[in-house]
């Protein structure tokens, strides 16, 4: 488990001689075991934040801070799921599951017994022996998502995980990723431009705008789980965020 | 193999297994006649000039003469020694050049440093053929087999060293990605993830590689005189006015490359690339 500091982390970007600010002087604290959604318009700087966590990107000004210490010192390792697939073509399910724990120095069979709970966790245990072309879109990412999670990080970073897949699916998947963080209370760092995903999963939902890229609000979900998108609390709160995103695009446009 | 789930994959199985009966076209016994039918074509097509008698017989030889020759060349043993030396000096070249081929290419998509001093060469060298080496390999080397085999390793190396940079440069980089995430580095992070995502190009290179040294090989074999080898046989039969020799030859050197290059790595590609589905198979 991890409690997660962002502290005035701002990036700069150099581009054929011009800069441009990704984000600016972002602060966000996330409590251990905490599920944070975060949405925004495409260029409000979601994803470089993400990758910042991630450790992919260096911050230009500013730190994470990883229970206190510093990302770059930090022992805490941290899973990332991807938007596309990111699962190695040449190595089944089981295995792409497995190679985290064989990353951590766990012994094959060690890995292998982790896996197999894992793919349990998301219902995949028939399809340990499979290659990743031969699953579904929907049950890739749900070999990511096990993947991410089998070798216990403390800190789970989701890149729109589920935005390439049908509605059906993606509503199945959610409910999957809320049973599995009800199980495991990790700490969830949850990147997405569906709103309605965001109220559906997140404790906190991170509402960021672009130009330069910053947190313009957070909004608390208080609705009690499992939620009913089509409640009017539900619909209010989605109703509120859709606003706050859109605020800039009345101003400007 | 493993069943997918889909239904829209059960419900196509369903289908194709409730058709009556496999069309001519589909079976094996089609698969060969249709395989075998433009051969069969340039056979009568041959046998029709043969008997025109278009050019002299002695130049000429009716396919049946040819298959005679065949067979008397595979009873003496001479076919067998022939086809015997141009496979041991190709797989020798080819596994010391392909060798020496993808670990520069490694090494340029690994380093920056590697890619400068390299890739200049690699361009420069890549259009020229590897026969118009072979005058200088052997005024270097002497005739015989020491040029031959320097010009197929030469030909060998080229395009595997291209393919594997290209390869590695273009491994997708949310594998990496994912990887170090997970916390794999340095020569894990190579094997594991960077060696195994090139390997779809890498095996590109080695059949392209594979493919430039047999031609170089019997380039090579004709010009720098070695003693046995199915390119010498071509060139030596051309003293004795032997074209039936010669025709046996090229239809060797078809044959036992196809088996090399198709046989060989399809097989090797249907067991790693293909079965990952990083490539469609590619037919026969």
């Amino acid at each position: 488990m991890a409690q997660v500091t962002v502290d005035k982390v701002s990036k700069t970007y150099l581009t054929d001689n011009r800069s441009v600010t990704a984000l600016h002087d972002v602060s966000l604290d996330m409590r251990d075991g905490e599920f944070v959604c975060v949405v925004g318009h495409s260029g409000c700087g979601k994803t470089t934040l993400l990758n910042i966590l991630a450790g992919f990107l260096q911050p230009s000004s500013g730190e994470i801070r990883v229970d206190g210490v510093p990302r770059e010192k930090s022992k805490a390792s941290i899973g990332v799921v991807f938007q596309e697939y990111a699962l190695f073509p040449w190595r089944t399910a089981l295995q792409n599951v497995a190679f985290g724990l064989e990353m951590a120095g766990e012994s094959k069979a060690a890995a292998r017994k982790r896996a197999v709970e894992f793919l349990e966790l998301v219902h995949l245990s028939e399809f340990a022996n499979a290659y990743p072309h031969q699953l579904s879109g929907g049950m890739r990412q749900r070999v990511a998502v096990a993947r991410a999670m089998a070798y216990e990080p403390g800190l789970l970073l989701m890149d729109e995980p589920f935005g390439a897949l049908d509605a059906q699916t993606r509503e199945r998947l959610q409910s999957l990723t809320q049973e599995v963080w009800l199980a495991t209370h990790k700490t969830i760092f949850y990147v997405t431009h569906n709103i309605s995903e965001a109220v559906f999963l997140g404790e906190r939902v991170v509402i960021m705008r672009p130009g330069p890229g910053r947190i313009h609000d957070i909004v608390d979900i208080k609705l009690p789980r499992p939620r009913d998108p089509l409640s009017d609390e539900f619909i209010d709160i989605q109703r509120h965020i859709t606003r706050a995103i859109m605020d800039r695009d009345e101003r400007h446009g | 193999m493993v069943e997918t789930t889909t239904e829209k994959a059960s419900a196509f199985t369903a289908k194709a297994a409730s058709r009556p009966r496999p069309s001519f076209s589909e079976s094996t016994a089609g698969r060969i006649f249709f395989t075998l039918l433009p051969f069969l074509l340039i056979a009568v097509i041959w046998e029709t000039v043969v008997w025109l008698q278009v050019f002299p017989p002695v130049l000429m030889p009716s396919l049946g003469r040819v298959f005679q020759t065949f067979w008397k060349m595979l009873l003496n043993g001479s076919l067998f020694y022939h086809v015997g030396a141009s496979v041991g000096r190709l797989l020798l070249g080819f596994l010391i050049g392909s060798s020496v081929g993808i670990l520069i290419g490694i090494l340029m998509g690994q380093s920056r440093a590697a890619e400068r001093f390299f890739l200049p060469l690699l361009s420069a060298l890549m259009p020229v053929p590897a026969l118009a080496w072979i005058p200088l390999f052997v005024l270097w080397f002497g005739l015989g087999n020491t040029a031959t085999l320097a010009v197929i390793i030469f030909a060998a190396s080229l395009p595997t060293a291209f393919n594997a940079w290209t390869g590695v440069k273009t491994a997708n980089p949310v594998w990496v990605r994912a990887a170090q995430s997970m916390g794999c580095r340095g020569m894990n992070m190579f094997l594991k993830v960077i060696l195994p995502g090139s390997l779809a190009m890498i095996f590109t290179g080695l059949r392209i590689g594979l493919s430039q040294s047999w031609r170089a090989l019997v380039a090579g074999e004709m010009l720098a005189a070695t003693t046995w080898g199915m390119g010498f046989a071509i060139f030596d039969a051309r003293e004795f006015l032997a074209t039936d020799v010669m025709l046996v030859m090229v239809m060797m050197i078809g044959l036992t490359g196809y088996l090399i290059v198709s046989v060989l790595f399809g097989m090797i590609e249907k067991h790693t690339v293909v079965k990952w589905g990083m490539l469609q198979e590619v037919g026969a």
